[in-house]
């Protein structure tokens, strides 16, 4: 970059990605770095799916607010996102995760969030596949999907576009007082974006950002297989405890017609080998609510690490330690969604503009406090 | 509920020694180590022991240097497992567990040792028109052949590289195939010095003469590629160049190919070196890790008597401390020289690499363009952004054709090596389940 | 059994009867019919068979309801129905 940039954001990510265009859009001169190449890391291993979740009411506010963000950017985006506006249904397995689906339906409607429950026979309409005598679902209609590599390079080209600059194959050393170095190159900016995702906290130390593994199973292509999202309703407890290891039911139609079974979850570090017990329980899992998956062919599998925090919510806000740094990362397995949000969010934050949703929740302030505790 | 149940307990199967591949290395391994009285499974993708070289028509003798070796390995005692694709391979405390399907069901070895036998495909190099039903492997034409496949009265060209191109234009000729031309890539000179090296390997060039013999009112030409084909729907005709001329022939079927390149990805999945694109392993079969051998093309391309040699080597010494006798070690010492001079000269020359154009495909399974691909920094970057080599072959075809187009590398190799019913990669345990399909005829159209 | 070219078995390929040899491929049986095209491609091409040893893929055809199934790996079954990709 001929000039000095404004903001240099690190990690080309979906979430970096998603910083860099709405600073530039907000006409900031933007450098973008990346170890390896956009959407290469975190945001390929991931499913893709566009859902509003409520574990918490930020991360309600923070879905919904990027949910409607994507609805509004989609028709600007270039066909190889791969959207399919498919919904999701939160399918429940007995009379107690029915109250829940209740629940969670009120919960969305506070949000101003369509969704519908299914009864038994309208679940069995809707996906055939489903096992029989399950108790029903939310019906989600404004979920989606899309393919997470490309969405991060569309929005990559969207910031370069915009004025931005993309350097892959940059391994940043450090972050300064307002200034990055590549070996034993200075970049001095204004505001530097640490959206490193699950190796955030290799540059920025302190943040509790934990690496947590997930496995993906994909089969050929079998259009009209199923035909929503399809979660089961345990999922979130599997996503909200931290536990050693957990599997849930997590199917999901691609727009290729292929399926996508997930989910797990595991801590172990950086080993991205394919655990074979953990893909069995997750196939069980997948098999004991949709057994007709048991003759689809599976072609590949895969590993990624989701960006983990204590309190699963992400951090996104500045980071006080260090002038100039911006936090942008520890999206756990809603990355891809919340990436529109939190995107607007630091930008609206660096430029002094009022965020549509409160940013308190997310300021890794919230870190400090808690690091003395614990 | 009605309807057909299906089981999917795996079957377990318990062996001293697991043979990956019955083609002539798998199957001299299977009889030399069954014959010492060991527990020994030999499974294969086939319908046939045999493999690619001694395959033949289920039901129908084998040919006459094949069917001694066949008989022998029902003899032997090893167990035979066709129509087998292995999964996963995963170590265990005795030994390793192969995860395999076998006719849809999940199928378990365990087995102290390994014995991989995987053989090897055919070098594609992709050109505008290759999709084109017609347009065929040379191998693959020799395979269908084989399986029953009538190529009486097609019009056919062979166009591509190695001495494989002569076997698959005797057959043709003798199954009444109208074979117009084959077209050698490699320059003549090149050919004649591998024609002159033959004789000191006289039952190789016997051979030669032999098939050429079957094929004499067809042209042979060297010097001689393939640039695109043409077709509606279905293979019409193809140009050719020398590299100054083209001219077009109208065919029905062009098989093409250049030259083999060894199946190493189970060898990968269970960590074995790799060392020029083949299996690495030490004078007794072995590779480097503890009790997994390795035989025949997928340790390098050299032809089936090698093979044979290896397999017996490995079958012999697999599970013990003996030495490998040394009359094996002196013929596989002769046949390797012999197999690394014929690599050198049918090696695909650099006007190949041009070949492909922007709009050609190269991943078959995704249908993705050469120009789609040509611009990414590495194979993994162009496989996230364009689907590249993530179809149900997992790259077999197009990455060995990128990889000497762009020099790409293939990244790692993760379980299942070979698409799998998803009850196949699930639980032992899992137990039985009602199969949905057929599902409704419109969507199962829409599959194709 | 039978040496393979003597006795003849029915199979089905898209809603036709017809014999074949027993012992034949699916995908051997498809070419001696002329049906080039077992399959279309993601983007809509024909394909057909290509390697014939189950490491391409392109043979895929319907088999007894069951899609994506090697033709090049299957042996022909007395009353197998076989569906193939409809060209227009």
């Amino acid at each position: 970059m001929s000039q000095r940039p404004d903001a240099v954001v690190i990690g080309a990510g979906i979430v970096g990605a998603s910083c860099a265009e709405a600073l530039a859009r907000a006409g900031r001169r933007v450098l973008i770095l990346d170890s390896s190449f956009a959407g290469g890391g975190t945001t390929a291993a991931g499913m893709g799916h566009l859902v509003a979740m409520d574990d918490s009411p930020a991360q309600l506010a923070l879905t919904a607010y990027s949910g409607k963000l994507w609805t509004e950017l989609v028709p600007d985006l270039p066909g190889n996102i791969e959207y399919e506006p498919c919904g999701t249904l939160w399918v429940a397995e007995d009379e107690e995760q029915l109250v829940a689906v209740r629940e969670k339906q009120r919960t969305y409607a506070e949000f101003g969030i369509e969704a519908e429950t299914l009864s038994p026979t309208q679940l069995a309409e809707a996906e055939p596949h489903l096992r029989p005598g399950l108790s029903g679902a939310l019906r989600v209609p404004g979920d989606g999907v899309i393919y997470p590599p490309n969405a991060a390079l569309a929005l990559v080209q969207r910031a370069i576009a915009n004025g931005a600059q993309l350097r892959e194959g940059t391994r940043v050393d450090a972050i300064g007082p307002r200034e990055v170095l590549v070996g034993r190159e200075r970049i001095s900016c204004d505001c530097v974006i640490n959206a490193c995702g699950a190796e955030a906290a290799q540059l920025t130390t302190g943040l509790p950002i934990v690496p947590r593994k997930g496995h993906l199973v994909i089969t050929d292509r079998y259009p009209g297989f199923c035909h929503h999202q399809l979660v089961e309703l345990g999922y979130l407890t599997s996503a909200h405890t931290m536990n050693a290891e957990s599997v849930a039911f997590n199917v999901q139609p691609r727009a290729t017609g292929q399926l996508l079974i997930g989910s797990s979850r595991e801590l172990v570090g950086w080993d991205g080998t394919v655990n074979r017990a953990i893909v069995r329980r997750m196939l069980d899992r997948a098999l004991d609510f949709m057994p007709g998956l048991a003759l689809t062919s599976a072609i590949r599998t895969w590993t990624g690490f989701r960006p983990a925090t204590p309190d699963k919510l992400p951090l996104i806000g500045a980071w006080e330690d260090t002038p100039g740094l911006w936090i942008a990362a520890g999206h756990e397995g809603l990355g891809i969604t919340t990436s529109l949000g939190t995107g607007q969010l630091i930008a609206d934050l660096i430029v002094g503009a009022t965020p549509a949703i409160d940013p308190a929740p997310f300021a890794p302030a919230r870190v400090h406090a808690t690091a003395g505790v614990s | 509920m009605t309807g057909l149940r299906v089981d999917f307990y795996p079957e377990i199967v318990a062996a001293d020694v697991a043979v990956i591949g019955a083609g002539p290395g798998g199957i001299a391994a299977a009889v030399s180590a069954a014959e010492r009285g060991l527990r020994v499974v030999v499974m294969d993708r086939g319908l046939e022991p045999g493999g690619q070289i001694w395959r033949h028509k289920a039901g129908a003798a084998a040919t006459p240097e094949a069917q001694p070796w066949i008989t022998r390995l029902a003899a032997s005692g090893a167990r035979t497992i066709n129509g087998t694709s292995v999964v996963d391979v995963r170590p265990d405390a005795d030994g390793f567990e192969i995860i395999a399907e076998s006719a849809s069901r999940p199928l378990h070895i365990w087995a102290a040792d390994i014995i991989l036998a995987t053989g090897a495909r055919e070098l594609f190099i992709p050109f505008d028109g290759w999709t084109l039903p017609g347009v065929m492997g040379i191998g693959g034409t020799q395979a269908l052949i084989k399986s029953g496949a009538s190529f009486a009265g097609k019009r056919v060209v062979i166009a591509g590289s190695g001495p494989l191109m002569l076997p698959v234009a005797a057959s043709l000729a003798d199954a009444g195939a109208n074979l117009l031309l084959v077209a050698e890539q490699a320059r003549r000179a090149a050919v004649a010095q591998f024609a002159t090296g033959l004789w000191r390997t006289p039952s190789l060039l016997l051979q030669a003469a032999k098939y050429r013999v079957r094929f004499l009112t067809s042209s042979y030409t060297t010097g001689t590629w393939v640039t695109a084909a043409h077709g509606v729907d279905r293979l019409e005709s193809i140009t050719l160049t020398d590299g100054r001329r083209t001219w077009r022939h109208d065919v029905d079927v062009l098989c093409t190919g250049y030259g083999l390149i060894p199946n190493v990805e189970i060898a990968r999945l269970i960590g074995c070196e790799i060392r020029e694109g083949a299996i690495a392993v030490d004078n007794r079969q072995r590779t480097n890790v503890d009790h997994v051998l390795a035989v025949g093309e997928a340790t390098g391309i050299g032809g089936a008597p090698l093979s044979l040699i290896e397999g017996a080597i490995a079958g012999s010494t697999v599970g013990s401390v003996e030495a490998p006798s040394g009359h094996l070690l002196r013929r596989r010492a002769a046949l390797v020289g012999a197999a690394g001079r014929m690599l050198d000269v049918f090696a695909p020359r650099e006007e190949l690499r041009s070949l492909p154009h922007a709009d050609t495909i190269v991943c078959r399974c995704e249908d993705v363009s050469f120009g789609a691909v040509q611009g990414a920094a590495c194979a993994r970057q162009a496989k996230l952004y364009t689907r590249v080599g993530m179809g149900p072959c997992q790259g077999r075809t197009c990455m060995p054709a990128l990889d000497f187009l762009l020099a790409w590398q293939a990244d790692s190799v993760r379980p299942p090596v070979e698409p799998a019913l998803v009850s196949v990669l699930s639980s032992e345990v899992a137990g039985e389940a009602t199969p949905s399909f057929p599902l409704t005829s419109s969507v199962g159209e829409a599959y194709q | 059994m039978p040496r393979g070219g003597q006795s003849r078995i029915s199979i089905v390929i898209n809603g036709d009867r017809v014999e074949v040899p027993a012992g034949i491929t699916v995908a051997a049986a498809l070419f001696n019919l002329g049906i080039t095209a077992l399959r279309m491609s993601v983007s809509g091409e024909p394909r057909g068979p290509v390697c014939a040893m189950g490491v391409c893929f392109e043979c895929r055809v319907t088999i007894d309801s069951r899609p994506h199934q090697r033709a090049c790996l299957t042996a022909a079954v007395d009353g197998m129905h076989i569906q193939t990709a409809s060209t227009s």
